[in-house]
Parts: C-alpha cells; structure tokens; sequence
C-alpha cells in the first residue's frame, strides 16, 4: 500500500517535503533579488547555480549513508591538506585563497570542512558507544578547532563560526552529559579574558566594534543604522515588491548578499517575514524529523547537526540584519545572493534526503 | 533464534542511544522556537513598533553620514617655534560611488587642468585602499586659478569636489626630517595596524619618527555629521554633529635654534650629532646629515623622486643619528677607565712607558699606538690621566688586557651600550655590545686576547649609534645618573593652556664605590680639550669649560707595516670621526656626540665646538680649518681579528 504510493521522487531519493520548503525559499530568494538589483545577469547567474546546486544535492542524495561514513577520513584528511596550503600559497599570492573561479561558482576549501567536519566527528561517535565520557571529547575537539582556527585565520570568521556550531552541535547530540558541557562552556568562558589581554589596542577595538556596531557609525553601524531604517520602514505589509526606497536610493550597502534580508522586509514587511521564517521552520522540522527517523547513530548525528547548522545561519543572518547580533559575514540561506556556499548547502540538504531515503525495509 | 538474539541485543543498544538523541532533538526544536520567536519579537518591535520613527527616517533618507577629520596635533620645539603645521588648502576629490566612469572622469578633469603621472598613480593606488563613501584626493593644491577653472566646469563631472584640506607642513624642511619623521598617505600595512573605524576619512598616518611614535597623540579622534542631501548629492543641511577631537599638540625638547647651527655644522659632511640635556634626558638637538625634505611625502612621494633618494649613495634616507652603528672608538676609553679604577686594577697614579706599541705579554704581534703612524714613536711615560688626554692606546690596551672582556663588556652595557636607549622614537638600532658568548654564539668561534685588546679602544666588534654615545657622555656629565633620552617634553595642553609635562625616565644609576673616580675621569676628559690633547685644535677662546673625548671609527684596515695616509685613502674608506663631550663640566647642561663619517674637512670635535658655541651664544671665532691636521689627530689601527670591511652597519 506504501510502496505503491512511491512517486517518482521518493524512486530518485528525495524527500518531497524537503523539496517543496527548499524550492519556496529559492523562488523568494530570486524575486527579492531581483528587487535588490534588477540585472538579469545577476539573476541568471543564481539561477543557474541554483540548478547546479540542485543537481549536487540529487547526486549526494542517490549515495547510501554508508558511504559517508566510509569517505568521511578522506574527505577530511583532504580538506584539511587544501586548507594548509591555501594558507601557504595565501601568503605568497594574495588570489591563492580561491581555488577554483568559475563563472558562477567559487570553490574555496572551507566550503569542504563545512561538511567533512560533521561527518568526522559524527563517525567518530558512531564509533564509539554513547552517551561518550569527557575523555573521548579530546579527538573530536581536535577535529573541529583544527580547522576552525585555520579558517578564522584566513580571516573568514563567519564559515569558521558556522564549522565550529556544526560541529559543536554534534557533540551535543551525541548525548553528552550537561555536566561536561557547562563545564566546556565555562572553560571556554575562562580563556577569554587572558586573549583580551593579549590584543593589540586596535585589535581590541575591532572587537568592540563587532561587539557594539555604534562605535564605527561610517562602517558597520552604517550598515546596521540603514538596515534598521529599512526593515522598520517596512511596517506590517512592506512597501510592495521592488518599492523599496532604500535599497533603490543604493542606502543599503551589501543588499544583495549579507544584508538582503533588510531588503526582503521592507517591500514584504512584517506579514512577509514571518512568511519566509515559517518556511525556515518548516525545513528545520523536518530536518529534525528525518534525523529522529535515522537508522544509525552516524545517520542521526550528522541529519541533526546538518539542519541545526541551517538554522544557525538563519539565527545569525537575521539577528544581524536587524541588529541583535555582531556583524559577521554569513549569508541568508537560499537566499542570499552567491554561489560559493549555496552548493555546500544543497549538498547538505542532498544527505538529509539520502539518510531519509536509504533506510532499510525492516525498520520502516 | 540465534541471530534474532543478537538482534535483540544490538537493537537494545540502538534503541539507547536513538532515545538519548530523541530527547537531545526535542531540546533542539525547543531552542528552534524560542530563536525564532525572538526573532519575530525584533522584527514586530522594527516594523511595528518603532515603524513611525524609520518610516520618518526611511522618508527622508537622503542623510548620508560623512566623517569630521580631527586637525592633527601640531609639533613644537621648547621655545614655542612650530616644527610641524597644518596649511589650508583646497583639493580636488572623486568619490567613486557618486562617479559613473572613473577612468572617462579623469579624462573630463585632464582636459582642464592636465594632471601629472605622479597624480594619476597616487589616484590608483589610493582607490585600491579606499573605504566606501570616502574620496579620494585628484590634486592636493589646487591654485587659485584652478578652482576657478574647475568651479565653472563642475556641473558636467559628478562626483567631483573641490575640497578645503589642512596639510602637514614642515617649515623647516630638511633640518628637522630625522628629527621629526613624516606623515604620508595610509597604506594597505598601516591599515591592518589601526583601529580603521577611527581613520575614516583621514588619508594620511605617521610614517616615521616623532610623527609615527606619536601618531595616537597626534591624530585625534575622528567626528562625523548627518548630512541631508539631494538627489544630487548637494548638502541641503546638518542634521546632527559630533565634532572630532583634535591631536594633541606636542612640545619636543628639541632647540630648534641650536638644531639649525648643527645642521649647519654638519654641512657638506655625512655625519651625525645628538644633543641631550643630561639632567633629564631631553635631546636638544638630533641631525642627520644628509637628510631629505619631509614635505615630499606628507601627499605620497612619487615612484623616481623616492628612487633617487633611496639609491643615492649618501642614503639621506638613513638616519645616521639613531640607525647608524660604527664602533664607538676611543670614546670608550672613559669608560674603560672608570672600571679600571671601580675595579681597582689601576690607580690614578699607575703608569706604563709607551714606545708606540703593545705587545701581548710582550711577545707576538705589535699592537701600535695611533701616534706610531703619525709620528713614529710612543707617548713615552702615560698615566691615566694623560692616557685619557692623549688617549694613549697602549695604556689602554694594557688595562684591557688586565680586565678581561667580562668587565669591560660590563661597563659598557651599564652605559647602555649594546641596547636600544628607549627613545621616543622609531627605528632605533641597539649597537652592539661582544662578550664571549656573543662571538660563540654568532661566530662559533672563540674570544683571543686580541678581541680584548680592540674593544678596550672601541673597535672591532664593538658597534654604538651616536645617540648611544651622546646618553653615554650625558651619564658621563651627571655621574652616573641617567635618563631616557626623549624628544617629548610635554603633550596638549590643561584647563589653563599650559602645556602638560612629561616626567623624565630614570635609567639605573651607575653607583661607585668612590665617587671621586668620576672626578679623575672627568678631568681628563678636560684635558682632551687643552693644550696637549687629542681635541687641544678646539680649545683656542673656549668661554666655558668643555670635558671631551676623541674617537675614529675605522673603516679602512691596515695591513702589519702600512702608514695611514689621508690622501692615498679613497674618500669613502677614510675613517670616521668622534667626539663626545659635555659642558660646562661644574653644571653640566648639555651633552653631546658627533660623528663624521669619511673625516673630511672637519673633525668631530670642530664640530662639536660650534654647536656647543652656538648653545652658550659665545661669539668666540669658531675653528675652521680647511685641512686635517695629522699630529693632533689620532687614527688607531685595531688587532689582527679587525675585519677589514666596512664596520657601519644599518
């Protein structure tokens, strides 16, 4: 009776739900950019890595998870080695840290570590029996901070906040007791302070500014100062499609990429917002419900880390847009304009699917 | 049944864990929530609650924020004469984001007023650092004539403005260049060490020097302004204004009167003199010489002129006064001489008999006396104050020889040889300061008895600057105590417009068991500069009391059997020339060193004579002898471990 249900989706691995929410958000994401810069270049350019990014995800999606779990060493062990010697070669020619600039897409090792993090330390756990003692924290700790501070050297301190929290999450869902968290947190806590001390005076005050945007009114709080104006000025109903004055007026800088959101609210307004943060929900919940629905360990660690990192970018995005958060550079998932980390994400979607899909007989 | 079994075990695993994730999940979707209804209460507060006060805002959203450059902070001297002003005047300035084609704009502004390549490369080079919203300068000044010319034209070039600047001017030019340093353009490496949300719209930073040491001081803090404008981008009013604080004006101790007498002095010769007050450190006077014109770089020095001043091979670039390390010569023989006494290997009244050479345990290599070159025979009977007098090489190889390169090593660093003296400067060299480690270490070789023998006369491997050796004769003059050297005297001003003092930095003070060893050091020192000394050419009408002492650098090696010859030397391999002196020797006020590269005309000690001159206002005939004379100069010729290289290093 199920089985004959099977449409020819569910046949090629995807997961109908999922697919509706992602391809929602992207057609709101194309009309919004539109608004935000009425070129058709630049709409034919998203929409063709749109398309490509689909196509990544229904590749992944067709891979058993085993198979992830058994390239998870390599593609680390790999990501890693192109990260050192981006690093290296960033040093000797400054266009060293893009690997691969393609038209439409830009291929940087980082994008790689966003899921060969997840997977490591996922596989790591699955390993090992759970909930895991504090002594088996050590190896993936290692795996996330290595990276993580190599990136954040680059400087590229969105991605590295966003590799560290996949990973984090990870280690979160693998059951370990609260008390080794908070004791974590607390040491984590604890290290601060000597690094404040360690700071160069404009180090610190970069920091600040990070902190509490209002301390450089010409550069990011600029940009929060406008962003604020436009998304307030929206009101309930927003100003109407490609009616926005402030990002018309050029008022807003990064419009089309980090701050595109601001630009979303003012011409949909509140009712828009919501709208398009239900949609987020929606994905997430049933991200979470796919990794609740996995099969093994491995499965269930890396599906909820998977759709709790999207959720991080949306939490940060906005929270940033509208002024609640620090600046840092991370994109509006699906909707920002840029190809570099949309790949990676429709990637990401692509194992939730195959997790989902890929589930033996006897356990449905 | 078996395998059913162990699925049964495996699946009682699984089940474990799939709950503890289950629960971990359900916290997960709780923290989900409660993000994003936060997130919906911040967008209902924005687009609800405070929707009036943006919608206002959004309405007239023609408010552009611009920034307030702070007036940097002016530079005097301890009189009150301005070293380092600010002049008005009008720039021309594109800002790309209101400039529909930059490269079709420059062409528009050419046809005008034709601009140079120096402009057109500092205009690229700029735009590459630039921040948004900022300008960038076309031409710094603009004539009178020019801003009429571009005033009528400027309708048909959007984006471009005549802007009134206040620039960096250094009225005394080259004078003052190594004293003060320069600002010029922020460049991408000044960037990645500023606080950047403070230099908007200031394109200029301290490169060098005073300028650069003082740079936080100096530049003030940046102001910034509403403006409301028009479509066009024409200021139609203020909306709200935090004005910028300016920099803080410094008060140096520098004289700028006796700077000038010499720079002065040292015209035409490559050279170096530091003037301190050695009651509290403050430098009086600091020259470098060549030197360069500051005002070339405070807009950004153009790609030939910088190439012409950085391969000339007089390297005016370098100052010589705290970069230049030469061995300090026989301007160390004072100090040698106070450990002899602290140490009680030699009294005032120990002598030894000099028949113009030394030998090491009287066997082996002949170490000669400066005087053998000259005059073919020894100083004959030396004690020490005469050995100071005449500086005797031989005595001073004798009492080397007899303190060892530990103590000699140790009363050199005690006068701050061999490290940086702190001041308040950039680019300061520390000179260097051998002991046997040091040559082990870097050499891999060992320390000979020789090595002893030419730092104990200021040679060899012994290297100082001449503001070393000015802190060096201001210990000297003080006895023992001294100060950080330091240009800075005060910074800003209080309530009440006074200038706020700066207290002078007390370096450790050399203590002695008997104080009156200072005084038999001291008065040899006095003798140098009488009849019978190695600076007695100074001497003639002297109206205050001068303690000096003589040193050469050499440059130059001499083989075991060749004389010194002044002519036969080719210029720049001549030995270079030193004097260290204080005055007046009851009352100490001013302490110096001299340094003249290649002795060409003038030695150390004529020059110092008229910069001391010029600072007691003595209207005394100042010595200006065309030629060196040989039988009161002095030329030491080193051990045998002397490399015959050329011993300035940068």
């Amino acid at each position: 009776m199920f089985r004959s249900k099977r449409s020819f989706i569910s046949k090629i691995h995807l997961d109908w739900p999922l697919l509706i929410g992602i391809i929602l958000i992207s057609a709101l994401g194309i009309i919004i950019l539109y608004s935000a810069k009425p070129e058709t270049d630049v709409i034919q350019k998203q929409g063709f890595r749109l398309m490509l990014a689909c196509g990544v995800m229904v590749f992944i999606a067709q891979i058993p998870p085993r198979f992830f779990s058994g390239i998870a060493p390599w593609l680390y062990g790999i990501a890693l080695v192109m990260l050192i010697s981006v690093l290296v070669m960033g040093h000797i020619s400054k266009g060293g840290q893009r690997w691969l600039d393609l038209w439409f897409v830009r291929f940087q090792p980082a994008e790689l570590m966003k899921l060969a993090v997840p997977l490591m330390v996922a596989k790591y756990f699955n390993d090992n029996t759970l909930p895991p003692k504090a002594s088996m924290l050590f190896m993936p700790l290692a795996f996330i901070l290595i990276p993580v501070l190599l990136i954040a050297k680059q400087p590229d301190l969105g991605t590295a906040l966003l590799i560290l929290s996949s990973g984090l999450l990870v280690i979160f869902f693998s059951g370990i007791s609260w008390k080794i968290l908070f004791s974590l947190a607390s040491l984590v806590t604890l290290c601060l302070p000597p690094l404040w001390f360690f700071m160069r005076d404009y180090q610190r005050q970069r920091v600040l500014v990070l902190l509490d945007p209002e301390r450089d009114p010409l550069g990011s709080g600029y940009q929060i100062i406008q962003s604020k104006i436009a998304i307030g000025s929206g009101g309930l109903y927003g100003k109407g499609w490609l009616n926005g004055t402030q990002s018309n007026l050029e008022f807003l800088p990064e419009r089309t990429t980090d701050f595109i959101f601001a630009v979303f609210s003012e011409e949909f307004g509140l009712v828009g917002c919501l709208i398009l943060l239900l949609l987020y929900l929606y994905i997430i919940i049933r991200g979470i419900y796919i990794s609740v629905q996995a099969q093994n360990t491995f499965g269930r660690l890396l599906a909820g880390s998977l759709v709790m990192t999207l959720f991080v970018y949306v939490f940060v995005n906005i929270g940033m847009v509208t002024g609640i958060l620090p600046v840092v550079g991370i994109p509006l998932p699906l909707v920002s304009y840029g190809g570099t980390s949309l790949v990676t994400l429709m990637a990401s979607f692509g194992i939730l699917m195959s997790i989902h899909t890929h589930r033996t007989l006897l356990a449905k | 049944m078996v395998h059913a079994l162990r699925n049964i075990h495996t699946l009682k695993d699984h089940f474990k864990e799939s709950q503890l994730y289950l629960s971990r999940a359900i916290i997960a979707a709780i923290l989900v929530f409660i993000v994003l209804t936060t997130l919906t209460i911040r967008l209902v507060y924005l687009q609800i609650s405070q929707h009036d006060v943006y919608k206002t805002l959004s309405l007239n959203n023609q408010v552009r924020i611009v920034p307030i450059t702070p007036t940097r902070g002016l530079i005097f001297d301890r009189n009150g004469v301005l070293l380092a002003e600010n002049m008005p005047a009008f720039s021309l300035e594109l800002t790309p984001e209101r400039t529909p084609n930059i490269d079709d704009t420059l062409k528009t502004i050419n046809d005008i007023m034709p601009l140079t390549d120096t402009e057109r490369q500092q205009f690229y080079k700029q735009l590459k650092y630039k921040r948004r919203n900022e300008s960038i300068p076309i031409r710094i000044k603009l004539s009178e004539e020019e801003v009429a010319k571009f005033s009528v034209e400027k309708h048909r070039i959007p984006g471009v403005d005549i802007v009134a600047r206040l620039i960096r001017h250094y009225p005394f030019g080259e004078n003052l260049a190594h004293a003060l340093g320069y600002i010029g353009p922020i460049s991408e490496k000044d960037l990645t060490q500023i606080n950047t949300a403070n230099y908007r719209g200031t394109y200029n930073i301290g490169k060098i020097g005073v300028e650069k040491f003082y740079e936080d001081a100096l530049h003030g803090v940046t102001g910034y302004q509403h403006i409301e404008a028009d479509a066009k981008g024409r200021t139609i009013r203020v909306l709200n204004r935090i004005p910028p604080v300016s920099g803080k004006d410094l008060y140096l101790s520098l004289d700028n009167r006796l700077q000038s007498a010499a720079t002065e002095a040292l015209k035409d010769l490559k050279g170096a003199i530091v003037a301190i007050d050695p009651n509290n450190g403050e430098v009086l006077a600091l020259v470098s010489n060549p030197a360069f014109d500051p005002n070339l770089f405070t807009q950004g020095i153009d790609v030939q002129t910088y190439a012409a001043l950085q391969n000339s091979p007089d390297r005016p670039l370098f100052n010589r006064a705290i970069r230049g390390q030469y061995p300090p010569g026989s301007t160390v023989k004072p100090m040698v001489a106070l450990q002899g006494l602290e140490l009680g290997t030699v009294t005032p009244q120990f002598q030894i008999f000099d028949p113009g050479w030394y030998k090491l345990n009287g066997v082996g290599r002949m170490y000669r006396d400066w005087i053998y070159f000259a005059r073919r025979h020894g100083h004959g009977t030396v004690d020490m104050e005469k050995a100071i007098a005449q500086s005797c090489d031989t005595y001073f190889f004798t009492l080397a020889h007899k303190l060892g390169v530990k103590h000699l090593h140790n009363i050199f660093t005690r006068f701050g040889l061999g490290k940086i003296t702190n001041i308040d400067t950039t680019g300061e060299a520390s000179g260097l300061a051998p002991n046997a480690d040091w040559k082990k270490r870097v050499y891999k070789d060992d320390w000979y008895p020789g090595d002893t023998l030419n730092i104990g006369i200021g040679q060899g491997m012994l290297l100082a600057t001449p503001l070393q050796m000015a802190q060096v004769a201001a210990i000297l003059a003080n006895r023992g105590q001294g100060f950080e050297p330091r240009f800075m005297m005060a910074i800003g001003v209080d309530e009440t417009h006074t200038p706020i003092k700066q207290n002078a930095k007390t370096i450790p003070t050399i203590t002695l068991k008997q104080d009156a060893n200072w005084d038999i050091i001291i008065k040899g020192m006095q003798k140098v500069v009488q009849p019978g000394g190695t600076a007695n050419r100074i001497s003639h009408g002297l109206t205050y009391t001068v303690a000096g002492k003589t040193g050469t650098s050499q440059v130059f090696n001499l083989k075991q059997h060749e004389k010194y010859e002044v002519n036969k030397i080719k210029a720049y391999l001549r030995d270079h020339s030193w004097f260290i002196a204080f005055a007046p020797v009851e009352k100490p006020q001013i302490a110096l060193a001299v340094l003249v590269e290649n002795k060409y005309k003038k030695t150390g000690a004529d020059v110092a004579r008229i910069v001391l001159d010029s600072y007691f206002h003595s209207k005394s005939a100042i010595v200006t002898s065309e030629e060196i004379d040989d039988g009161d100069d002095e030329s030491e010729v080193g051990g045998e471990e002397n490399s015959g290289e050329e011993n300035v290093s940068e």
